[in-house]
């Protein structure tokens, strides 16, 4: 039983894993770093978004439908499902003229 | 300076646009001038402590803090919405009668004014929030300042003079209507908010049920865009709306209408009585 449940709970350590592949972002002087990310289309994963600014932004994504505010040194994690193969724009609503990117799902 | 306009208009706009229903939906009531000021005070209040603990709020719950705040916020707002309209199916007859006459029952009215004061408050805290998040980069910033805050307070100008207007607009409504027309807003206002809850929760990935986009109308009027924004806090419009939010705000939309039903049938047998 004790060997089942420990079973169970490594499958589901995995199986968490595999789910979230990781990808992370910096925003630096008001500007994503990297600009462009490259993404496998149709697994879910996180994205980290680290603003390294002493000011908040707001990373927003009108083709993610994400809109997160991000304080100042601090950082986000967010959720993002399987996506189609396409561009996908996003920006940093506080200071829309600099802060712009785009995933690119493949 | 168009920007900072742009972005404070769209948050004061949100707020003001519940505010603007609100104002119209208590008419008559003595006192909700001080209940609604009330609410926007400690509204502000709130975005303050809000925008201080954004980093705190944001990194609790495992990163999803930020979305199961502003799902909890929307939640508790849509119930204050929901005991409003049941409140007023009992009691807006009468009120609207009583509407020119001086003396109307201050502990009757104040029952859906504290449940409205709540919803300002709420809409005040969570769009305020941004602004005052916003306000404080440019202070960090520093650069080019002035003309920000210039942006910034025309925004807020902006959206005020939105929000007065709306509510004269809602007030010229002959008295007869008015009570129908704000219970049908207010229903609205809640449902829309009820189905931005449940996205809320699945963008937290604490509700993954129906996660499926029904549509996608982003090319015709976009989320983003002024109208968009107004719409959605009308009547909940989303351009991509996933299948549980579709389901959410119809329920929403039908228990309430089924409550309202029920106080009406059971209030003829009440007078008989």
């Amino acid at each position: 039983m004790r060997l089942l449940l420990l079973a169970l709970l490594a499958w589901f350590g995995i199986a968490s894993q595999a789910l979230a592949q990781e990808f992370s972002l910096t925003i630096k002087d008001h500007r994503f770093e990297p600009a462009a990310l490259q993404i496998p289309a149709g697994t879910a994963f996180t994205l980290t978004v680290t603003n390294e600014d002493a000011s908040p932004e707001e990373f927003e994504s009108d083709d993610l439908d994400i809109e997160k505010v991000i304080a100042g040194g601090a950082k986000a994690v967010i959720k993002v499902e399987p996506l189609d193969a396409g561009r996908y724009e996003f920006y940093g609503e506080y200071h829309e003229d600099s802060a712009k990117g785009a995933i690119q799902a493949k | 300076m168009l920007g900072a306009l742009l972005i404070v208009f769209r948050e004061v706009i949100e707020a003001g646009l519940v505010v603007g229903i609100v104002l119209a939906a208590t008419r008559g009531i003595p006192g909700r001038g001080w209940w609604v000021s009330l609410g926007i005070l400690l509204g502000a209040l709130g975005a303050g402590v809000v925008a201080v603990f954004a980093g705190a709020i944001s990194n609790a719950f495992a990163g999803s803090g930020q979305e199961l705040l502003n799902a909890a916020v929307l939640i508790v707002a849509v119930i204050s919405l929901t005991w409003h309209n049941v409140w007023m199916a009992e009691h807006g007859r009468e009120l609207a009668a009583d509407m020119r006459q001086v003396g109307t029952d201050v502990s009757e009215g104040c029952k859906p004014l504290t449940a409205l004061t709540i919803v300002v408050l709420l809409a005040v805290m969570r769009e305020g929030s941004e602004i005052v998040l916003f306000l404080y980069g440019i202070v960090v910033a520093g650069t080019g300042m002035a003309s920000l805050l210039t942006g910034g307070s025309l925004g807020l100008v902006a959206g005020a003079a939105l929000t007065a207007l709306s509510y004269y607009g809602l007030i010229a409504i002959p008295t007869r209507y008015i009570f129908s027309v704000t219970g049908v807003l207010i229903a609205l206002l809640a449902a829309g908010m009820a189905a931005q809850a449940v996205r809320f929760l699945q963008a937290a990935g604490t509700v993954t049920a129906l996660r499926t986009k029904v549509w996608d109308t982003s090319w015709l009027l976009s989320d983003s865009s002024i109208p968009g924004r107004m719409l959605h806090v009308l009547i909940g419009y989303t351009d991509k709306p996933t299948a549980l939010q579709l389901v959410v705000y119809f329920a929403t939309l039908a228990t309430m209408f089924l409550l309202i039903r029920c106080l009406r049938l059971e209030r003829p047998a009440r007078r008989a009585s």
